[in-house]
């Protein structure tokens, strides 16, 4: 039991980081629009927080909690946001091709995050010198109360950081607004069918800007959650945030483009990748292959969902496509 | 103005580009509470004119009137707002959303209700004017009668009282139309004004209060149903009989090329398109097939031509005119009736999409349909650039040159190509859709030309033609389809436009079935 | 109700299809964005290091060619090394985009190819060079054509997703690269591969010094590839059906080509070529193996074959680009004393630039006319 109570902790912790990025991508390409800067977002999103939380601790005595929080997320979700914005006026506005725009992105926000994390190893003289403590304990900081729930339930579910629970109420949230709202089925919609969203009233560009920007933002947040929670407040080069970004757009499919399913299914994800250190008697180079279950589940349920053909399973009609007005 | 009006449309004038002018100087007028049918042939300009209503388009000049006020309507939007809307032949339903969803689709938030609220709309407008919907369908379980009945009890929950129908009883089987016209009148009695587009002179005549004619994008006339027959308003929709100079020579040593038999097709949609066609094309002769689009042309066509699967049952045969040995071309794809020695060569009515290659130049173009000759892994270009330059300069094609891309040229130019190309082939069978659509007269005559040529070769062509001056004139037979059935075949020389019209529009239900 | 309706002009704007724009044009166009999107790299670099941009820009080509005569050839032979790899990468891509399949999976049929070679290296070393080499060679193609061969099956067969099944397969092969570098590690807990063969005498699988020139034998297989790929989709017939699908499905159809056959003898191509890259980086640069060994030039190589439109010649020049910006900059971080990473950020601003520019190509601004209406 203590075996799979830790495997579960860390399953929790590595799924919430792709569960911010799954949801965000989910909701930009629910508007039709497919951004593979996903990477390069949460890249943004991780550097931006860090950058905040070093220059505000670094500019007063006593860093106050909350607003360590607060300059950390703002910083993380704006510049996340960002990268969503270049990546829609690219494509939305330019009609610029959408593939190539994003992972250009992600390029682009690994470079920047690389070498402001970079610079800042540096500012503080040195790989693994760099702390911002305050801001990354208050990350950490648990739930008041539940945290106390002894035993392997309160170890189970209760002793995360905040944000593990933040990310499963965005998907819910994120859930409720595309299947309950009237804006949710206005952007369903304009991911299906633009033409029938435009004739029907809705603003197709308004929709897939605000869109692409709230789901940067969103997927940003699992950078933030990256770098405050899951390293404490550390920037190593390593090129991790890029392989779970990419996780998070396999974790969209497996959703079959519903945030809900991403709540389990990014847990499944951590324990399918963290799996192999709780089996006895594996090799290291054995333990590689392991690692491979999230992608190799991905494919099969892309393949599944193109064998059985089930309409409520496909990934959005016009996911990718262009939309100009003038075409009609 | 008159009270009883609910919309009039003044002088409007609509032109896509310099050259197609869509409708010209066109006044009508919708009243309250009625059934108008707008009756006009392909490309007369109905859909447009209806579209500038609902906010597809806008007029280049004109006025429009709602309720005697003017109004600029610029999108489907405004449209809403003013009451307007149309259901278009294109359904604009998202697949995987409900019915209530769709209803919902778009809506104002001031109108906001939340699903439950919607569906007990839905369901009250159901039973107000007789429709059956259910609320909780998905659009992709739907047949296309419950779609359409889906974008009317739209419209009708966003409060339209003009509702327009393109074409609404081109997709659905009898039975249904019965019930959609039940449903209509139920709507008018409501004080709904209906303005329906068709070419289906028996429906008119069925549903409608007044007819309103367009020919060539003018306004005709109107007149009330009571007093119209088949014949007046036939005479009224295909116009005068025009004298084309066209040549026709007579037929020497006509000869069976082609045996269709029993021939059905189903659409892309499962429809059936094509019903129980049986039909023989000779050599040395040009055969007409007339009919509204959508009659199963593009199916007939595209089954000879290998792309199209047919039903059981049905067979197609071609008689090889050297050696007299039979074919049959039903479940052969295009490289296998080429191997059998079928020389058949096909002008497709998507010329750009079907035809040819867009982004590639003439020469390129030339060898689609013969670039796998020879054994070497490279393809031979001298050939088609020899032959680019043939069909250039005796076709008189207008390109910057022949490796300019044939997306760039005309629509008349491209046809040029297209045509060339097919008949370079030296065809036994030649099938021609639409060929003249869009193109200028000279264009025309030449592409009328170089078909009477092939007939003199001996070859047997099929030709799809709309405008029905040109049929008459050009064949020798005219093949007339309605409704997917074969509704008569007539004789090119003897037969009248008003004659040809009647089989497209009204279908003979007893001799079809004989 | 009628007020309701409010009288709307038309857009201030309006955007629309260009038919065609003059070479000289078109290439202005790209010209003027590459030299706007350095003068914002350079005011980026500016307010970071406070370096005057005309020295970063000089130290970026030094960085790229050498500033003395010491390492001018070593640094330009690095640059060309580099520049072939992520050409032979985007020539690989070029058939497949040319066909509109989006593969994103050069990145995992690189490693594939890359690890048969390393396989190849480590197991087979006693086999003759010749032989080596030939088994080498046509075990990275083999295994490029695997990875490309799967999605190609199910878009065919079932319209999966290809560009989602590509990007999935780069990670596959990511793993499997770890598992192998686990497996092969030297020495024992570096979690490296180490030089393979180094030290031994005959180097067994490293490409042969040619004149001297260590890469010049990678120059000389790229550049085959490079002109062969270019006759291959401009003269074969194969490469006129791949034309043909990519314009248009229905018009392949209707020209008798089996659409189903050519999606996957196409992939089969694209993923063999980019194998191809993989065994040229590890037997004939790095002489290792490790989960770095594509590095990104996987994903950077779509857009040089997006960019290029597909004619191989011109990516030769957008590859050289990209690899002079790459190595310049890593030369500038030295120099500024700044982190390398700063390649990727300027690189990134560069594309955004050049993709950003398509649109003035592609498209032409209308501007509303003044009032005519007299209202």
């Amino acid at each position: 039991m203590g075996g799979f109570v830790t495997l579960f902790q860390q399953a929790v912790a590595f799924g919430t980081i792709i569960m911010f990025g799954a949801v965000g991508e989910i909701i930009t390409e629910k508007s039709g629009n497919l951004n593979l800067g996903v990477p390069g977002i949460m890249y943004l999103g991780g550097i931006s927080s860090l950058l905040g939380a070093f220059f505000y601790e670094n500019s007063t005595d006593n860093p106050i909690p909350i607003v360590c929080v607060l300059i950390a997320a703002v910083c993380a979700f704006l510049a996340s946001a960002l990268g969503g914005l270049i990546f829609s006026f690219l494509t939305i506005t330019l009609r610029a091709n959408q593939n190539v725009t994003g992972l250009t992105l992600t390029i682009f926000g690994s470079g920047v995050a690389n070498f402001f994390g970079g610079s800042l190893n540096q500012l503080s003289g040195g790989v693994g010198q760099l702390r911002v403590p305050a801001t990354s304990d208050a990350f950490r900081a648990q739930l008041p109360g539940l945290s106390n729930i002894g035993g392997d339930i309160g170890k189970l579910f209760f002793q995360y950081g905040w944000l593990a629970y933040v990310a499963i109420l965005v998907a819910i949230l994120a859930q409720v607004y595309l299947s309950r709202t009237r804006t949710g089925l206005n952007l369903r919609a304009v991911g299906e069918n633009p033409a029938t969203a435009d004739a029907a009233g809705a603003n197709v560009t308004l929709y897939k800007y605000l869109a692409t920007c709230i789901g940067a933002g969103i997927s940003g947040l699992g950078g933030l959650y990256y770098v405050m929670d899951f390293t404490q407040g550390k920037w190593a080069n390593d090129g991790t945030i890029e392989s779970l970004g990419w996780l998070a757009v396999a974790l969209v499919i497996f959703t079959t483009w519903r945030p809900k399913n991403a709540i389990w299914g990014s847990y499944l994800f951590g324990l399918l990748y963290w799996v192999y250190m709780y089996i006895v008697g594996i090799s290291r180079a054995s333990q590689e292959l392991f690692k491979m279950l999230p992608y190799v589940v991905t494919i099969v349920v892309l393949i599944i969902i193109s064998l059985r053909k089930k309409r409520e399973n496909q990934p959005p009609e016009a996911l990718g496509l262009p939309y100009f007005r003038e075409d009609r | 103005m008159d009270n009883n009006i609910a919309v009039s449309m003044r002088h409007i004038t609509k032109a896509f580009g310099t050259k197609v002018v869509a409708n010209k100087d066109v006044s009508m007028d919708i009243h309250r509470g009625e059934i108008l049918a707008l009756l006009g042939e392909n490309g007369s300009g109905k859909t447009t004119l209806m579209n500038m209503l609902s906010g597809i388009y806008h007029q280049d000049s004109g006025q429009i009137f709602v309720d005697g006020q003017e109004v600029h309507i610029t999108s489907p939007k405004d449209a809403y707002d003013l009451g307007i809307g149309m259901i278009h032949q294109h359904f604009k339903l998202v697949d995987v959303f409900t019915a209530t969803e769709n209803v919902a689709l778009g809506m104002d938030k001031s109108a906001a209700k939340n699903n439950k609220e919607i569906a007990k709309g839905i369901t009250e407008i159901c039973e107000k004017y007789g429709f059956d919907v259910d609320p909780k369908k998905k659009v992709y379980n739907m047949t296309v009668s419950q779609k359409q009945t889906l974008e009317i009890v739209k419209t009708l929950y966003r409060g339209a009282d003009i509702l327009i129908l393109d074409e609404p009883t081109a997709v659905l089987t009898p039975q249904e139309t019965d019930k959609l016209f039940a449903v209509l009148r139920n709507m008018k009695a409501d004080g709904k004004s209906i303005i329906i587009i068709t070419h289906k002179l028996h429906e008119v005549l069925a549903i409608s209060d007044r007819v309103s004619i367009l020919r060539k994008g003018e306004y005709i006339g109107t007149v009330e149903t009571k007093d119209a027959t088949v014949q007046s308003l036939t005479e009224m929709m295909v116009g005068q009989k025009v004298e084309l100079d066209i040549e026709r020579p007579e037929t020497e040593n006509k000869e069976l090329r082609l045996t269709i038999s029993h021939l059905s097709c189903l659409d892309k949609y499962g429809v059936k398109a094509l019903d129980d066609v049986s039909l023989e094309a000779y050599g040395g002769e040009i055969l007409g097939i007339a009919g509204i689009s959508g009659s199963g042309q593009k199916q007939l066509l595209e089954a000879i031509a290998g792309l199209q699967a047919a039903e059981d049952g049905g067979s197609i045969v071609y008689i090889d005119p050297e050696t007299g040995k039979k074919e049959e071309l039903i479940g052969k794809s295009v490289t296998q009736i080429k191997k059998m020695g079928v020389a058949l060569s096909f002008v497709p009515e998507d010329r750009l999409g079907m035809g040819l290659v867009g982004s590639m130049g003439m020469t390129d173009n030339m060898m689609l349909r013969s670039y796998k000759k020879g054994h070497s892994i490279f393809a031979d270009r001298k050939a088609p650039r020899e032959l680019a330059l043939k069909v250039k300069e005796e076709l008189e094609v207008v390109t910057p040159g022949i490796q300019t891309p044939v997306r760039k040229l005309s629509g008349g130019n491209v046809q040029k190509v297209l045509v060339g190309r097919e008949i370079a082939a030296e065809p036994t069978v030649l099938m021609a859709a639409y060929a003249v659509r869009g193109l200028d007269i000279n264009t025309s005559y030449t592409i009328y030309h170089l078909l009477n040529e092939e007939k003199k070769k001996g070859t047997a062509v099929i030709y799809v033609g709309e405008d029905l001056d040109v049929l008459l004139a050009l064949c020798d037979r005219i093949a007339v389809l309605c409704d997917g059935k074969l509704n008569g075949v007539v004789d090119g020389r003897t037969a009248t436009k008003e004659e040809v019209g009647e089989l497209m529009t009204n279908l003979k239900e007893k001799e079809a079935t004989a | 109700m009628a007020a309701a309706v409010s009288h709307k002009k038309d857009p201030l704007i309006r955007i629309a299809r260009r038919d065609s724009m003059p070479l000289w044009k078109s290439v202005l166009v790209r010209v003027i964005a590459v030299i706007a999107s350095l003068l914002v790299a350079g005011i980026i670099i500016y307010l970071l290091t406070g370096a005057s941009p005309l020295n970063v820009y000089k130290s970026m080509l030094q960085g790229a060619f050498g500033n003395n005569s010491a390492n001018y050839s070593q640094k330009t032979w690095q640059t060309i090394r580099d520049t072939m790899m992520l050409l032979c990468i985007a020539v690989g891509l070029a058939p497949a985009f040319k066909m509109k399949f989006w593969n994103i999976g050069a990145e995992g049929q690189v490693l594939v190819g890359g690890i048969v070679t390393a396989a190849c290296m480590i197991y087979f070393k006693d086999l003759p060079p010749v032989l080596l080499f030939i088994v080498m060679f046509l075990g990275s193609l083999l295994a490029g054509a695997l990875w490309g061969l799967l999605p190609a099956v199910f878009k065919s067969k079932w319209n999966t997703n290809e560009t989602l099944f590509t990007l999935m397969m780069n990670y596959v092969a990511l793993q499997l690269t770890s598992f192998c570098v686990a497996k092969w590690e030297n020495p024992v807990g570096s979690n490296k591969v180490g030089i393979i063969n180094q030290g031994v005498e005959n180097q067994q699988g490293w490409f042969p010094a040619i004149f001297g020139q260590d890469y010049l034998l990678n120059v000389i297989l790229v550049m085959a590839v490079t002109v062969g790929m270019f006759f291959y989709l401009k003269y074969s017939k194969q490469g006129y059906e791949i034309s043909v699908i990519g314009d248009s499905q229905n018009t392949a159809r209707y020209a008798g080509i089996n659409v189903n056959k050519v999606i996957i003898r196409t992939m089969l191509i694209s993923g063999a070529v980019c194998g191809m890259a993989g065994f040229i980086t590890v037997a004939g640069s790095s002489h290792t193996i490790s989960t770095s060994t594509a590095g990104g030039k996987g994903f950077t190589a779509i857009i040089v074959a997006w960019l290029a439109k597909f004619n191989t010649f011109t990516m030769i020049l957008i590859a050289l680009l990209i690899t002079v910006l790459d190595k310049g900059a890593i030369q500038v971080a030295t120099e500024f004393n700044i982190s390398k990473d700063m390649s990727n950020m300027i690189t990134g601003i560069i594309l955004f630039f050049i993709i950003g520019s398509e649109f003035f190509i592609n498209y032409r601004l209308i501007f509303r006319k003044k009032e005519k209406e007299a209202a």
